[in-house]
């Protein structure tokens, strides 16, 4: 096998191989870090990345290879980390002016478990600014191309983390997920993505955008990968008061389970718009399925049309809050003036680009006084309807099998113009992330135009472990 | 004949501060004395990324407080954001109690009167910003430090009766340890609100709040300048304009903090980052049960107990250290009002002059009582007393060990006794003279001279009786 492979290998191959000496970390991160300079250029998915300080820690894991200690699966594995995760010493733009030159003086607690676990952050990736986007256009530090077709998006926010691992730029990468982050991108890209349940993984470290939405998760080439990122990061955090003490058990993926599922399909999803080659693979990977499930069948979530604005309220108002401390005064950009209104003012206006003053002043309206019981207070009530209607629905089935996006990849330039437009690539995520519930997007087996189609499915509280075994089913039809 | 016209109504929101070693939301160390932001971390300084944690120890605390004070504890409380742009907050949001607080309708009595508490809440406070010159300064030392809110009813009706308010509230949280209260540093602020109204009505007239007072006296002068402007203000038949005003210690005058921006938009919402706050029964009983007896009860057990003065036992009872040495002095010496004399002159001087706290009073309870029953059993004379406390006070030995030393033990050696009387009278012959011409007021200056001789060996009485008995029989 040339060394060049590597990047096609999942982590549990990767690992035996370094165990048994066939290569070195040294030699991974010299693969990985070609593959980087080969397409940086033109798909743009780093801000930073950390070369010296990930050849060291690969030469220090790999005298522990030579000596035949038993290390954790992720040892030595390169792991790019959206820019919004904060990692001791090293930047956090959050993609935005006004956190350009921020460096965090901690670590997140998945980044602290993710090192403990021996694995190697390579550096930080580009998403939308302050993770507010769908296409990864907003980012201070540019656009992120889709390394399928460099002409179109790779989804967003965690646009940077899905193409780098995409074109082979990581083995793994973490990303943040508040309506859809992690799924849509890793759709765009062909890759897997996975939003955890809220409350799973620790948010701590993870530059807040909508607090009660936000999830770290996974991104990765296959499914078994993804569950043993998963399975490192998850877990209580006392930093986190909104993590679950629950425990996280072995999330390693089985497809026989499958046959012991019912997946139900939401008929409000499909009356909504989808294209027709999202539509079509989407039915054909259903059919193909049939034979290995226990049973498919149609479930019914009402509130389906509400889920768009429901979260959209959520989010800008828990957004204007969020971001109410990029002020100049402490870290970041400060643009000077004489008086501290007007420094505060002008440190916002030049730091903060269109799509995050937007979703910041529909936040403040939502939140002003006399508005509050009508847009936030409304949208709270809507939230818990949203999250029965799931209930509801896993009474029926166990878990929930829908397009990821109802779109393929779309232009550079095409929907940036257009913010409801924009909105609408996250139709199909915003609901579960508004119940809080965990759900994956992978691949179909069809591909369409150089594109793949991506399948989410949503699966119960914590249940984690079953939506992990019916992605690796739908990627087993691939082969 | 203002007052004749218009009720006086007051409320008030009191910020203390609970006295945690850590702050509300992260483990750094409360502490003001230490250089400018040396007690912060991410947490406190809110820096991208970082979320709040609950100080349990806080809301133990808060729910102590909230029980001495009377009132209903919630099962479930919880947290909000409260936003507004100031240097001093880090995160643009300070993180308080807002719809469901963590207790309500409580109450604090003063002279027989219930000053009805509408909610006690938990919250975090802000940082500290130092102007120097051109440039401002941010001190973060201070920020995130745990506060609780006590907000009243307009129940208070006078300056005076404000005063009480405060003087009783700090007493109950200093008694119950849940605040050090001291208004210099900071631990205990009041913000009163004052409106004015026609008597008998029942409509509340336009209030405005004073800031920026810092000792009870201030909150006096405050109150009573303001009462003052609005009497004058709406006698002219004019309007009060609502506002904030910022007491001045110096000019004895309170000046409008903002005039354009009033009413400010909070933009309140739930924290998403913390869960609601759930408190168990038995936490509740458990905290009901490290209560001790308060000001008020304390109060009337004296009273009951020992018929003690109602003065003297507010006195006694001001601090509660100074309450529980009393308790402890009356278990070796059982003569309570003798005890409580002693405390109030005696010690409580020693107190004022070296300016500390009676945790930090020389003498142990148990020598004090030594001395007040070798007083009591007249073993001493009290002048001796005096004598001996001073000598107690700077050193290691008992009073009776000093008394024995400095031959201050009560002599019955009357041969003695009237040698001394014998020779005083003697050195003054002319105020005898005085006395066997009639005039007997001089006596008590014959008995000062020969006390002033014995020094306190005597007791005065015996003296008192020996030398008009000596005077008398020598004039038959
Ligand atoms: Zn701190």
């Amino acid at each position: 096998m040339p060394l060049s492979d590597i990047p096609n290998l999942t982590i549990f191959e990767i690992h035996n191989k370094l165990k048994n000496l066939d290569f070195t970390p040294t030699d991974l991160l010299n693969v990985i870090f070609s593959r980087i300079n080969d397409h940086e250029p033109t798909i743009n998915g780093f801000i930073s990345i950390f070369k010296e300080k990930a050849y060291q820690e690969a030469e220090i894991i790999g005298e522990k290879f030579k000596t035949g200690a038993e290390l954790s699966l992720l040892a030595g594995i390169p792991i790019a980390v959206k820019d919004n995760i904060c990692v001791k010493d090293e930047l956090t733009t959050c993609g935005s002016k006004i956190l350009h030159n921020f460096r965090s003086p901690y670590d997140a607690t998945a980044i602290k478990q993710l090192k403990k676990a021996g694995a190697i952050v390579i550096g930080k990736t580009n998403l939308d600014e302050f993770a507010m986007g769908s296409s990864n256009e907003t980012s201070y530090f540019g656009p992120v191309k889709n390394p399928l077709n460099p002409n179109y998006v790779p989804g967003g926010s965690s646009g940077g983390s899905a193409a780098v691992v995409a074109y082979g730029g990581s083995i793994g990468a973490l990303g943040s997920d508040t309506g859809g982050s992690i799924r849509q991108p890793a759709s765009f890209c062909g890759v897997v993505g996975l939003k955890p349940t809220y409350g799973r993984v620790s948010r701590y470290g993870l530059v807040a955008f909508a607090s009660s939405l936000d999830c770290i998760g996974p991104i990765a080439k296959n499914v078994c990968d993804v569950a043993l990122i998963l399975s490192i990061i998850a877990g209580y955090d006392l930093h986190d008061a909104t993590t679950v003490d629950f425990p996280v058990g072995s999330l390693i993926p089985d497809k026989n389970k499958v046959k012991d599922y019912t997946l139900g399909i939401p008929k409000e999803y499909l009356e909504e718009e989808i294209d027709d080659e999202v539509r079509k693979v989407f039915n054909d990977t259903i059919k193909e399925l049939k034979d290995y499930v226990r049973e498919i069948k149609i479930v019914s979530l009402p509130h389906t049309p509400y889920h768009l604005p429901c979260y959209y309220l959520i989010c800008t108002a828990e957004a204007s809050s969020n971001l109410a401390r990029y002020d100049g005064v402490r870290y970041g950009l400060r643009e000077k003036s004489e008086y501290l209104i007007q420094m505060y003012e002008a440190t916002r206006d030049v730091g903060f680009g269109k799509e995050v003053k937007r979703r910041i002043l529909l936040g403040t309206y939502a939140l002003s006084k006399g508005y509050y019981d009508e847009y936030y207070g409304t949208a709270q009530k809507v939230r818990s309807l949203i999250k029965k209607d799931f209930d509801d629905a896993f009474r029926e089935c166990d878990l929930i099998i829908t397009p990821t996006s109802p779109t393929l990849p779309f232009k550079l330039n095409e929907r940036i113009t257009n913010p409801l437009a924009m909105y609408r690539s996250d139709v199909f995520t915003t609901g579960p992330s508004l119940a809080g519930l965990p759900a994956i997007s992978v691949a179909a087996p069809q591909k369409v135009g150089g594109f793949s189609v991506g399948i989410q499915i949503i699966g119960r509280p914590f249940g984690e472990k079953e939506i992990l075994d019916c992605a690796l089913a739908i990627e087993e039809l691939n082969k | 004949m203002t007052e004749d016209r218009y009720e006086v109504v007051i409320g008030m929101e009191i910020h203390a501060q609970l006295k945690t070693k850590s702050k509300m939301f992260c483990a750094c160390a409360v502490q003001f004395k230490d250089k400018p932001n040396s007690n912060v971390c991410p947490i406190c300084l809110g820096l991208p990324g970082t979320l709040p944690t609950v100080n349990f120890e806080a809301v133990r605390l808060a729910t102590r407080a909230a029980l001495a004070l009377n009132c209903q504890i919630n099962p479930k409380s919880s947290f909000a954001r409260k936003h507004y742009f100031y240097p001093d907050l880090p995160k643009g949001y300070q993180i308080t109690q807002y719809k469901e607080p963590l207790a309500v309708n409580g109450f604090v009595e003063i002279d027989g009167k219930k000053i009805r508490i509408k909610r006690l809440h938990l919250e975090e406070d802000s940082g500290k910003l130092i102007h120097s010159g051109k440039e401002s300064l941010v001190d973060f030392n201070r920020c995130g430090v745990p506060l609780i809110e006590i907000v009243t009813e307009p129940d208070i009706n006078s300056s005076e009766e404000a005063v009480r308010y405060l003087e009783e509230l700090k007493r109950i949280l200093t008694y119950i340890d849940v605040s050090d209260c001291d208004m210099e540093k900071g631990h205990f602020r009041c913000e009163p609100n004052i409106s004015l109204r026609k008597a008998g009505e029942e409509k509340l007239g336009t209030r405005t709040e004073l800031k920026n007072l810092n000792s009870l006296r201030n909150v006096r002068e405050g109150l009573e300048f303001e009462i003052a402007r609005q009497t004058t203000i709406l006698t002219r038949g004019e309007k009060i304009i609502q506002e904030t005003l910022l007491w001045d210690e110096k000019t004895k005058t309170a000046q409008p903090m903002r005039s354009k921006e009033e009413s400010e938009d909070y933009r309140y919402f739930p924290e998403p980052d913390l869960p609601p706050l759930v408190l168990s029964q038995t936490f509740i009983d458990e905290v009901r049960k490290e209560i001790p007896l308060l000001p008020q009860a304390r109060r009337q057990l004296l009273i009951s107990k020992y018929q003690l003065d109602k003065n003297l036992v507010e006195i006694i009872t001001e601090d509660k250290k100074f309450a529980d040495y009393f308790d402890d002095v009356v278990k070796y010496c059982s003569k309570a009002q003798l005890v409580a004399n002693w405390l109030v002159t005696e010690v409580r001087g020693i107190l004022n002059t070296r300016n500390i706290a009676i945790t930090e009073f020389p003498i142990s309870s148990d020598v004090l009582a030594e001395l007040l029953v070798m007083l009591d059993k007249q073993e001493i004379t009290s002048k001796a007393a005096k004598i001996i406390f001073e000598e107690m006070l700077n050193s290691k030995k008992r009073p009776r060990e000093i008394a024995e030393e400095k031959g201050l033990l009560i002599s019955f050696d009357e041969e003695r006794l009237m040698t001394i009387i014998k020779e005083t009278l003697k050195e003054n012959p002319d105020v005898v003279e005085k006395y066997r011409k009639g005039k007997t007021t001089v006596l008590g200056f014959l008995i000062g001279e020969v006390l002033r001789k014995v020094q306190g060996r005597f007791l005065p009485q015996r003296v008192g009786e020996l030398v008009k008995k000596f005077l008398d029989e020598d004039l038959r």
